[in-house]
């Protein structure tokens, strides 16, 4: 179906969906990489004032990639609840953006009724300001050892990576971030290499730690979901399940996956029984661009593929999704405003389908962009209601050779916006002296039982 | 405050015990990083001096190869990924005079994001690799010597050669105290538009800090053999190179 306008006589027209969605979209490098951006300011206002005026249910008798040619696509009409979508199923897409701008209540039932390309399209008229508010309103908790996502609350995964995955080097890290207050959503290595006995390795030292300190966390290896299949088979502490996942059935297909396999690996990992207060054990990261770095877009603009890889993440309940939104690199999201804006859609659309969305806050050296445009987006995503961030010591992870947030960051986060740790791991931190009970470091210098069960790393520990 | 696990620093070069003031870092702290982002910086845009590094593998008793991507300039190679998977025309016809040798493995070196890293270990990481496949009789052809490439130019150049397998090694992006790392990737029957999941990759070669030159150049000669053996390359080749061997 066609869309078209006139404006000073002069007509403007797109072919179909896909096409207005992607000369809608805020400007970014990757459509404009990919070809599908607008040709000019004007030709995004004009293609996001027909938007506006395209009718929510449009996106379900128009799949913008057809589902005979995409499991996602199948998945996405499979997943559709026309009982919950009721309730905005007459609107357009510009009325849906008023509608969640006025008050009308918790919006946590409304999301089996929302496919991604509606939350993707409203997305696309919605200031920044916008993107804020209606992502604050909505409420996604998740539970493996802790409880991520309540009110009020902000959780942090902590990041130890090292170059060569020295198992001190890693403790070392973990600890710099337990004493610092980090680790309640997960304690996560990316490792250096896949080597199955290499991740093992990581895997048992994980637990060790977690276990010894009774933390009430969770533990992760970002492998590939084949190799943690493997290490299942052979018995490793697997808690949660790690994938890189992406919007289309061809960009999963070079990340070497289906949604079968995504399913048998949840299943593998359900039957060990590890969680003790929920199972949601999937943790997915996502990030746009990665379909069209793939090759595997299908004409659909990057923040559309983006939030499609949400309705392949809500599938398996996850505990924890993610954005790793300025890691692609400038080709993708040039400089600070566009990874800022793409930060705020993709924690927005990602609550508004059910997820509990945290954000890599990123930039890497070859972006124009600084610490400076990582505080903004921080602090715009803490009053968001972002549900978790990354916490690497000092910013710099020096084996994926990026900045993301740091510790003190989220001390940073919770201060200015009173926001606190999971409950479960706030006692634990109170209860290790890390913490006071006004949410803030304790004054410390020595006695932090913590500091001494590490002392095996280094002879010279007090 | 400072921490007074700050001497477990030894263990990493990651920032840990850095101290705080309030939520907030140290000065010091602030600084430092400030000073180490400005020269990653720096870093991405410097050139790559390829002719002096021809130089330096011709004097290893290598015959080397150089090629060209249409990228005119960095900022472009940053924005235009595309451009950096393609050779120019000129690069096509001196492939063409090359193929036919029956090469087992193409290899390829690019500057691609660090041309600090290149220029700092290129040429002994090539030691170590032609030192590694000559002990196990592969046949490597030229060393093709790329400016501003991305790892899928190695489809093309592996497919140009009719190389078995294809292996690039490339300056990977710098981060704040890592602006010299090199990556390997390998891919199994080289072909325009094979997809990332068909490669494996070896990264983090930055001695001595990273992985040093020979058990990268043992990891990818393992991973080689297993490639040749299997006919494939990717998530289905897992890297299981015993322990003893790093």
């Amino acid at each position: 179906m066609m869309y078209s306008t006139r404006l000073n006589s002069h007509a403007y027209t797109f072919p179909d969906l896909r096409t207005v969605l992607a000369k809608a979209s805020p400007a970014r490098s990757a459509d404009e990489l990919a070809g599908l951006a607008a040709a000019s300011e004007k030709e995004r206002a004009i293609a996001q004032s027909i938007l506006a005026d395209v009718p929510l249910k449009r996106f379900l008798d128009e799949p913008i990639i057809p589902p005979e040619r995409d499991e996602v696509s199948r998945l996405i009409l499979e997943q559709h609840d026309a009982e919950a979508f009721a309730p905005v199923a007459s609107f357009t897409v510009g009325e849906f953006r008023e509608w969640l701008l006025a008050d009308t209540g918790d919006l946590t039932t409304l999301s089996p009724g929302l496919t991604p390309e509606m939350v993707a399209a409203t997305s696309k008229i919605m200031r920044n300001q916008d993107l804020i508010a209606a992502a604050r309103r909505c409420r996604v908790t998740t539970c493996f050892r802790d409880t991520i996502g309540l009110p009020g609350r902000l959780s942090t995964r902590l990041q130890p990576n090292h170059p060569t995955d020295d198992p001190r080097g890693i403790a070392a890290g973990i600890l710099d971030g337990l004493l610092y207050g980090n680790g309640d959503a997960v304690i996560g290595i990316n490792p250096a290499t896949d080597n199955l006995d290499n991740v093992h390795r990581l895997l048992g030292l994980l637990d060790e730690i977690r276990l010894q300190h009774d933390i009430p966390t969770q533990s992760c290896v970002l492998a590939h979901v084949t190799t943690t299949m493997e290490l299942i088979r052979r018995g490793a502490p697997v808690d949660l399940v790690f994938q890189s996942i992406a919007g289309t059935e061809a960009a999963n297909r070079s990340f070497g996956i289906d949604l079968a396999m995504l399913r048998e690996a949840r299943y593998m990992a359900l039957e060990l029984s590890r969680g003790t207060l929920g199972d949601n054990l999937m943790y997915f990261e996502t990030g746009q661009g990665s379909a069209l770095s793939a090759n595997a877009h299908h004409g659909v603009d990057a923040q559309t593929c983006e939030a499609r890889a949400y309705a392949v993440a809500r599938a398996f309940s996850p505990l924890l999704v993610n954005t790793v939104v300025g890691f692609i690199g400038p080709e993708y999201l040039y400089d600070g405003k566009q990874i800022i804006r793409a930060g705020l859609e993709d924690h927005f659309c990602g609550k508004l389908l059910g997820l509990p969305m945290g954000c890599d806050v990123c930039y890497t050296n070859h972006s124009e962009a600084d610490q400076n445009d990582m505080d903004n987006l921080l602090t715009l995503l803490g009053v968001a209601g972002c549900t978790y961030i990354m916490g690497v010591p000092g910013a710099d992870d020096v084996m994926l050779a990026y900045q993301s947030s740091s510790f003190h960051d989220a001390l940073y986060l919770r201060r200015v916006l009173d926001l606190r740790p999971a409950p479960e791991f706030e006692s634990w931190l109170i209860r290790m002296g890390i913490f006071d009970a006004r949410n803030r470091l304790s004054a410390r210098a020595t006695g932090i039982p913590l500091l001494g069960n590490f002392s095996a790393l280094s002879g010279e520990l007090p | 405050m400072s921490d007074p696990w700050h001497a477990l620093r030894r263990f990493t070069q990651a920032r840990i015990g850095l101290g705080h003031a309030g939520h907030a870092l140290p000065t010091s702290a602030l600084v430092e990083f400030q000073l180490a982002h400005a020269s990653a910086r720096d870093a991405v845009h410097a050139p790559w001096d390829i002719g002096q590094f021809a130089h330096d593998v011709d004097k290893l008793g290598l015959q080397t190869v150089s090629l060209s991507t249409p990228i005119t300039d960095r900022v472009q190679y940053l924005k235009r990924p595309d451009l950096g998977r393609r050779l120019d025309a000129e690069s096509h016809r001196r492939l063409q005079l090359l193929s036919g040798q029956n090469i087992d493995v193409a290899l390829i070196i690019s500057n691609g994001l660090s041309s600090t890293a290149v220029e700092r270990h290129g040429v002994a990481l090539l030691q170590a690799i032609v030192a590694a496949y000559s002990s196990r009789q592969l046949h490597i052809g030229p060393v093709c010597l790329a400016t501003n490439g991305r790892v899928a130019l190695s489809d093309e150049i592996g497919a140009a050669l009719g190389a078995r397998i294809v292996v690039v090694v490339i300056g990977e992006r710098p981060g704040l105290s890592a602006a010299d790392s090199l990556g390997i990737y390998l891919t199994y029957g080289p072909r325009p538009g094979n997809t990332d999941a068909e490669r494996n990759c070896i990264s983090n070669i930055r001695p001595p800090e990273g992985l040093s030159y020979e058990a990268a150049a043992a990891k990818l000669l393992y991973l080689s053999l297993e490639s040749l053996r299997r006919r494939l390359s990717g998530v289905a080749l897992k890297d299981e190179t015993p322990r003893l061997l790093l």
